[in-house]
């Protein structure tokens, strides 16, 4: 590079420039400014011709002026013209003009273009540099399309001089960056490729740039890079620090070149050759053998050197993951770093560790260090490090090391940094989770957490614990009883308040025994914070007030008292006085019977993807993608709630959990806005038109649970209280009309099964007089307690139906079976069906199920044979409008005759066989024998094949009974 | 209310800061400096907002001064306080400048102490403050009793901007009509918007407590008289000569309820220099100065411009310190100019081409010509071609204000109207006054 000699000082631009700096405000350089560049102008328009110098000086001038930030729009002629001086300086000055200021001028492109072409061609290597540095620093398509296919042919010339091969390859990496379609190594690959064995290190250098970036974008073409990187590598470890002159930093041999090509060896699998991998493993002992070696230097830039060239070596360990001996060395050097005097190395080796934690080879060597860390979780000044910390805790840990780092991390949280308190107590929630050995600890830590990190426990943390301790029987006792001394503390965090409530509410009478958390004292001291709390948690401590009513008859008065107060009842807030208002009625009202319906226990949640961990993912972003990996590894280390398949599935759920995060524990949400019927869940409690109106919507338990917000305020519940027959304990079971539909056809078979019980059937009829004989089977090992059944028949069905039946034994033993017999007298034609109640306790848990019997009004069929002619005069007697039914519907089960034979004969009443004119078709008659009086039926079925269709047509004497009986029929082909 | 107030220097560094309530903070300070004075783009709102909390500033020269309030004030209010403050400023120490700040901070503090009290403005008469708070030092004995209790009484007494007992031999008055014509004129000729702000300044020297009443040609005032006046020739007459104001804002010694009733200017003046009046008026004024452009692109490289002034008032007066400043295109590379009389000089930093006469009497006119050589960019946009400007200072009043009277009453001392000696002066400045080209 030639000096640039005191003539070219360019005295008038360091004028300028002082002026301008001395300018005492901004409108006196406006002015200064405005000065010069009339003068410039007037320079540029001159008649005679600038030469070279005053025009470089003049262009300066315009290019501080620009960099001030002021619009230049001349002086690119003369920036073009200076390009093809032959003065280093003044192209120099002309390339920087064009590099700051080039716009997609056309001519003027043009004439850059023109200008960079000459300076490739020649043979200055000089002027060849300026010219790449000035296609590289523009990098815009236009350069791109237009010397894309001259740069790769001076890289791989035979007679380019070194540094001009630098400059092409790295200006090559550039616009394959800005444009990559445009820039196609095709044929120059492997020639590239083997610039890796050029002499020069400079060219090795910028090579290995363009290289890397390639074989990122398309690994295969570039596979071959690998064989030669390695030797590189070699060759470069094994030299003696002193053989590479230039290139030797600080005594550490080409610690850039040593790094890139660690770098681009992480592009690529481990070699399969032998011969390369083994000499790559000799040069990674090797690495990790100097930096066993005592310093050449005292210099921190000898030790940063051969520190970057090791953690490279170390990341590429890591990433072949495939030598357990490496990983393990890896592992202790970075042990050593953890307690070294440079912070960034400490906060490199916490980051490297955390991936090693993840690989099965140096997981056990990276649980040495365990000490270590939680001193520098617990010592360490920068916070930043003390992230890195808590993250590597958060991947080291497993089954035998989970209570201490749990604790570790708990203790630590009382004084960690704000910044990092969420993400450390979701880790605690979800280690604690994943390797609880015991629950009661589970609790514990949980409880812990919220004492110490309330502000920072997220919601899906104690939605979580509550999941937990609902679906375990084994440690709700316990959860109940910590959770009560837990809110004896006089300052409660209000997610220990939202905890307690929804604990004791449901578990509290666990606890009760004791004299010291007696329900009232329970009551008491949740009421005792219930004004220090938000409005959503106060209407959780309102279901748990009513839930305590159920539990504890005792306390009624008291919590009606608190409901009927005027803050309650009056409440500004709409939720709060709606929950008031329906509780105050629901106790007053309702018998112990619907409320312990109503309030039954929270049924178990349905196992899915801790709703934490999914948290967890959303906060780190999708950058951190070693975090899920984390997880995924985690996934086989066993939960606490069995599915161990869940890391797998996790990052596909993981979306939709973490969507509606309250989904998770409260699973029916996502089920209420399904159900737009649902109005007020509260009104179907005293259905006033039978069970027939149940929504048959909800899933089981849907209305047990009182937490679902109500989804509209016109609640009946406020109307209701003056009803009068709501002896009705509970709603059947949704599906319960189904399996009232499968018995239309039959009498005999099962009418309802479970986990917990089987009930089958079996029932023979007569005239109007029927006997069912109902079988209740304890599919458990565990006795029944408790186990009542009941029969009700709702609305005008008392009037119609005559059941009786005597009581079942209270005791069913695990695996036994117990009979009932049910006497049934029909009194008049009717609709409805009467509804089954059953009600035991399994395993202190009360069970309550509802279900309709399978009375219908066919069963009453007397069979009637006629013939055809008969039957088409009865028919045509019946032929009012309302006396007939017709229904046109859709095949639901097979078309096939004898099948339908079949079911028309369950049905009751006679087939008529030849009546009538249309094979095809099916006729019955028969008569309904009822107490009061005799409904005579004639029945026509017309299939359609072609279409899958029925079309039934129904006569009889009495209009409801046709309608019915249609309805009823419709089901069942 | 006024929350605090700071003065900052060209660079925005704080000289002057001095917080009246607690809800100002020291970050308001750097909150002004970093969003106003080193604001990227320049600020041109007057009240600027920042994080809840208003701004409200006025620049001297290199000086800010800026007003901060967290509450809903008045605007209208703060302006006019930061005004007040700077005539305070000026009347102590002359012009308001970085020097002349820093030399007398103490000062200022103290001036800032008694005119805002918890940031509600008091007493802002110079006159008045003069008597208590003075640039000497302290005295080496102190005020008398009777002074103190005279200056306490004065200021908070009814008419807080005099005192009693002030004597002259001489009783004299000066009257000065200030006006300032803005115009904007159209390259046919066609006015555009003009209109007239102007101030009435006194500067009395009068004995004891007089009772003065100022008369002018007022529109409103003049019909009435008019219409008292039965004789149809004194309303035509007057008519004509009457001028109609748009709107008008007083010295607080007037007494408003009688401006309000009758329409006549009646007050105790306050002693020495003061602004009895500021007006302003858009109807039948007298433009003094008709400029007439002609602008002729030649090619892309050349611009020829002539442009013509004419005087238009009584030849017998003379206009001064004329200045017609024509804006030059953005990539000037070079100019020549010929004008008849005067100098004109084309100004690079300044892109413009500034022609200068010293006095040119009425009904003349002068004419520059210049051709402006051009030099060719590659940058499409056109010459946005600012309007010519005029600088200029007549020795009438453009709006047509005459001051009929100015009477002085003072009953308790023995001299009358007759013996004041009044002096009346009218100058007529430009403000914007630009024709499109």
């Amino acid at each position: 590079m030639p000096a640039v000699s005191k003539g070219d000082g360019m005295r008038g631009l360091a004028v300028f420039i002082s002026d301008i700096r001395n300018c005492k405000s901004k409108e006196a350089e406006i002015k200064r400014i405005n000065k010069e560049l009339a003068n410039i102008r007037s320079k540029f328009k001159g008649d005679k011709a600038l030469d070279g110098y005053s025009k470089k000086k003049y262009v300066c001038k315009l290019l501080f002026i620009f960099l001030l930030g002021h619009d230049i729009d001349f002086g690119h002629m003369e920036a073009v013209n200076l390009l093809s001086s032959n003065k280093y300086t003044e192209k120099q000055i002309g390339y920087l003009f064009i590099s700051v200021l080039v716009n997609s001028n056309s001519e003027l492109i043009r004439l850059i273009n023109n200008g960079i072409k000459n300076d490739l061609a020649s043979r200055n290597p000089t002027f060849m540099c300026l010219a790449l540095h000035c296609i590289a620093n523009v990098g815009s398509r236009e350069m791109a399309e237009a010397f894309a296919g001259e740069i790769p042919r001076i890289l791989v010339a035979g007679d380019t001089m070194d540094s001009v091969k630098q400059s092409a390859a790295l200006c090559l990496l550039r616009l394959h960056k800005a444009s990559p379609d445009v820039v196609l190594m095709g044929e120059w690959t492997s020639r590239v490729v083997h610039l890796l064995n050029d002499q020069h290190m400079g060219v090795v250098t910028a090579a290995i740039s363009l290289i890397t970036c390639l074989s990122q974008k398309n690994p295969d073409e570039f596979k071959s890079c690998v064989p030669l990187a390695v030797s590189r590598l070699s060759r470069i470890v094994s030299s003696a620090s002193t053989d590479l002159q230039d290139y030797t930093y600080y005594f550490v041999p080409a610690p850039w070149l040593s790094c890139k090509l660690l770098r681009l060896l992480q592009c690529y699998p481990p070699p399969e050759d032998g011969a390369v991998k083994g000499r790559l493993v000799e040069c990674l002992e090797t690495i990790l053998n100097k930096a066993q070696e005592p310093p050449k230097s005292k210099k921190v830039q000898h030790s940063n050197a051969k520190n970057a060239i090791l953690f490279e070596a170390i990341s590429l360990i890591i990433h072949y993951d495939s030598e357990p001996n490496l990983l393990v060395r890896a592992c202790n050097q970075l042990g050593q770093f953890l307690q070294h005097r440079e912070t960034n190395l400490r906060y490199l080796a916490l980051e490297s560790m955390c991936t090693l934690a993840s690989s099965e080879f140096s997981h056990e060597a990276v649980k040495t260090h365990i000490e270590t860390v939680i001193n520098a979780l617990k010592t360490e000044r920068d916070v930043s490090v003390r992230q890195r910390a808590a993250d590597l805790l958060y991947a080291m840990c497993d089954r035998s090391n989970a209570k201490q780092i749990v604790a570790e991390m708990l203790s630590y949280l009382e004084t960690a940094d704000y910044s990092i308190r969420e993400e450390m107590v979701l880790k605690v929630a979800i280690l604690a989770e994943k390797y609880a050995v015991d629950y009661s600890w589970y609790v514990d830590t949980i409880l812990n957490l919220i004492r110490i990190a309330g502000d920072y426990v997220s919601e899906e943390v104690w939605y979580r614990v509550i999941q937990i301790v609902i679906n375990r029987d084994d440690v709700q006792g316990y959860a109940a009883k910590t959770v009560f001394e837990a809110l004896q503390a006089p300052a409660c965090h209000e997610n220990m308040v939202k905890v307690g409530g929804y604990i004791l509410g449901e578990f509290g009478n666990l606890i009760a025994g004791d004299p010291r958390s007696s329900p009232l004292v329970q009551f008491n001291l949740l009421h005792s914070k219930f004004h220090l709390c938000s409005v959503p948690s106060r209407a959780l401590l309102l279901s748990a007030y009513i839930k305590f009513i159920n539990l504890f008859p005792e306390t009624k008065p008291t919590i009606q008292e608190v409901l009927r107060s005027d803050s309650q009842i009056r409440n500004s807030d709409v939720e709060l006085q709606q929950r008031a208002v329906e509780y105050l009625k629901l106790s007053s009202i309702a018998s112990t019977d619907v409320l312990a319906t109503v309030l039954e226990e929270m049924p178990p949640f349905p196992e899915r993807e801790s709703s934490i961990l999914a948290k967890l993912k959303k906060k780190k972003g999708p950058g951190a993608v070693s975090v899920s990996d984390l997880e995924e590894a985690k996934g086989e280390g066993g939960a606490l709630n069995g599915s161990g398949d869940r890391g797998a599935d996790a990052a596909a759920t993981s979306n939709s959990a973490t969507l509606s995060p309250s989904a998770d524990l409260l699973g029916l949400r996502s089920a209420a806005p399904v159900a737009p019927g649902t109005g007020s869940l509260l009104v179907d409690v005293f259905p006033e038109a039978g069970p027939a109106s149940a929504p048959a919507v909800s899933e089981d338990g849907f209305l047990r649970h009182l937490d679902l917000p109500p989804e509209s305020s016109d609640s009946l519940l406020v109307e209701a209280p003056g009803e009068s027959d709501f002896e009705d304990p509970a709603l059947p079971l949704p599906e319960s009309d189904d399996l009232l539909y499968k018995f239309v056809c039959k009498n005999n078979g099962v009418l309802f099964e479970n986990q917990l019980l089987q009930i089958g059937t079996k029932s023979e009829y007569r005239q109007n007089l029927g006997r069912m004989y109902l079988f209740f089977g304890n599919k458990t090992s565990v006795q029944f307690s408790n186990f009542t059944t009941s029969i009700t028949c709702p609305g005008d069905l008392q009037t119609q139906l005559n059941m009786q039946t005597k009581p079942v034994e209270p005791l069913v033993d695990g695996g036994a079976q117990v009979q009932q017999v049910l006497n049934i007298e029909c009194l008049s034609d009717f609709s409805d069906a009467p509804l089954l109640n059953i009600m035991f306790r399994y395993g202190g848990a009360q069970q309550n199920l509802t279900l309709k019997l399978p009375v219908t009004i066919n069963k009453f069929f007397q069979p009637t044979e006629m013939s055809s002619q008969d039957f088409f005069q009865r028919w045509k007697q019946l032929s009012l409008p309302q006396q007939e039914a017709q229904k046109i519907f859709k095949a639901n089960h097979s078309m096939d005759t004898d099948v339908i034979k079949t079911k028309l004969l369950g049905l009751g009443p006679a087939l008529l066989e030849d009546v009538d004119p249309n094979p095809e078709n099916f006729v019955c008659a028969g008569v309904i024998q009822t107490k009061g009086q005799q409904i005579g039926c004639l029945l026509r079925l017309e299939p359609n094949a072609q279409a899958q269709m029925f079309r039934l047509t129904l006569r009889s004497s009495k209009d409801t009974v046709s309608v019915h009986l249609c309805h009823l029929l419709a089901e069942q082909f | 209310m006024i929350g605090g107030l700071f003065i900052y220097n060209h660079k925005g560094e704080v000289l002057i800061s001095r917080v009246y309530r607690d809800d100002i903070g020291r970050n308001a300070v750097d909150a002004f400096r970093v969003n106003v004075i080193h604001a990227r783009q320049q600020v041109r709102s007057p009240v600027t907002n920042i994080a809840r909390t208003s701004f409200f500033h006025v620049k001297r020269s290199n000086i800010w001064l800026a007003a901060v309030t967290k509450q809903n004030v008045n605007a209208a209010m703060v302006f006019e306080f930061l005004y007040k403050m700077c005539d305070v400023m000026t009347a102590y120490f002359g012009k308001i400048s970085e020097e002349n700040i820093k030399n007398n901070f103490v000062l200022i503090y103290e001036l800032l102490d008694e005119i805002l009290d918890f940031g509600y403005p008091q007493n802002s008469e110079t006159g008045a403050l003069k008597t208590f708070i003075t640039q000497q030092g302290i005295k080496s004995q102190p005020q008398t009793k009777e002074e103190q209790s005279q200056i306490t009484s004065q200021v908070t007494g009814q008419i807080g901007w005099r005192r009693e007992g002030i004597k002259y031999r001489r009783n004299e008055l000066f009257l000065d009509v200030l006006e300032s014509v803005n115009l904007l004129m159209s390259p046919q000729g066609q006015v555009l918007s003009a209109h007239v702000s102007g101030r009435v300044v006194m500067k009395s020297y009068l004995s004891g407590m007089p009772e003065c009443k100022f008369g002018m040609n007022d529109k409103i005032v003049i019909d009435k008289q008019g219409k008292g006046g039965a004789t149809d020739d004194s309303g035509k007459s007057s008519g004509k000569q009457s001028i109609a104001i748009d709107d008008c804002t007083f010295h607080q010694c007037v007494r408003l309820s009688k401006f309000d009733s009758e329409r006549s200017i009646s007050f105790i003046p306050p002693d020495g220099e003061y602004e009895l009046m500021r007006y302003r008026t858009t109807k039948d004024i007298i433009l003094p100065f008709r400029v007439i452009p002609l602008v002729r692109e030649v090619g892309r490289t050349k611009l020829e411009v002539k442009v013509v002034i004419k005087s238009n008032f009584k030849p017998s007066l003379l206009a001064q310190k004329i200045e017609v400043r024509i804006p030059t295109p953005l990539n000037t590379s070079g100019v020549q100019v010929i004008c008849m009389k005067g100098k004109a000089k084309y100004k690079a930093s300044e892109n413009a081409i500034v022609w200068k006469i010293k006095r040119m009497a009425g009904m003349k006119e002068s004419q520059i010509s210049a051709e402006i050589e051009l030099l060719p960019t590659n940058d499409k946009k056109k010459w946005a071609r600012p309007p010519i400007s005029m600088n200029f200072e007549v020795p009438f009043a453009p709006s047509g204000l005459k001051v009929r009277y100015l009477k002085v009453f003072e009953p308790k001392l023995n001299y009358s109207d007759h013996d004041v000696i009044k002096w009346v002066r009218y100058i007529g400045r430009s403000g914007i006054y630009e024709t499109r080209c």
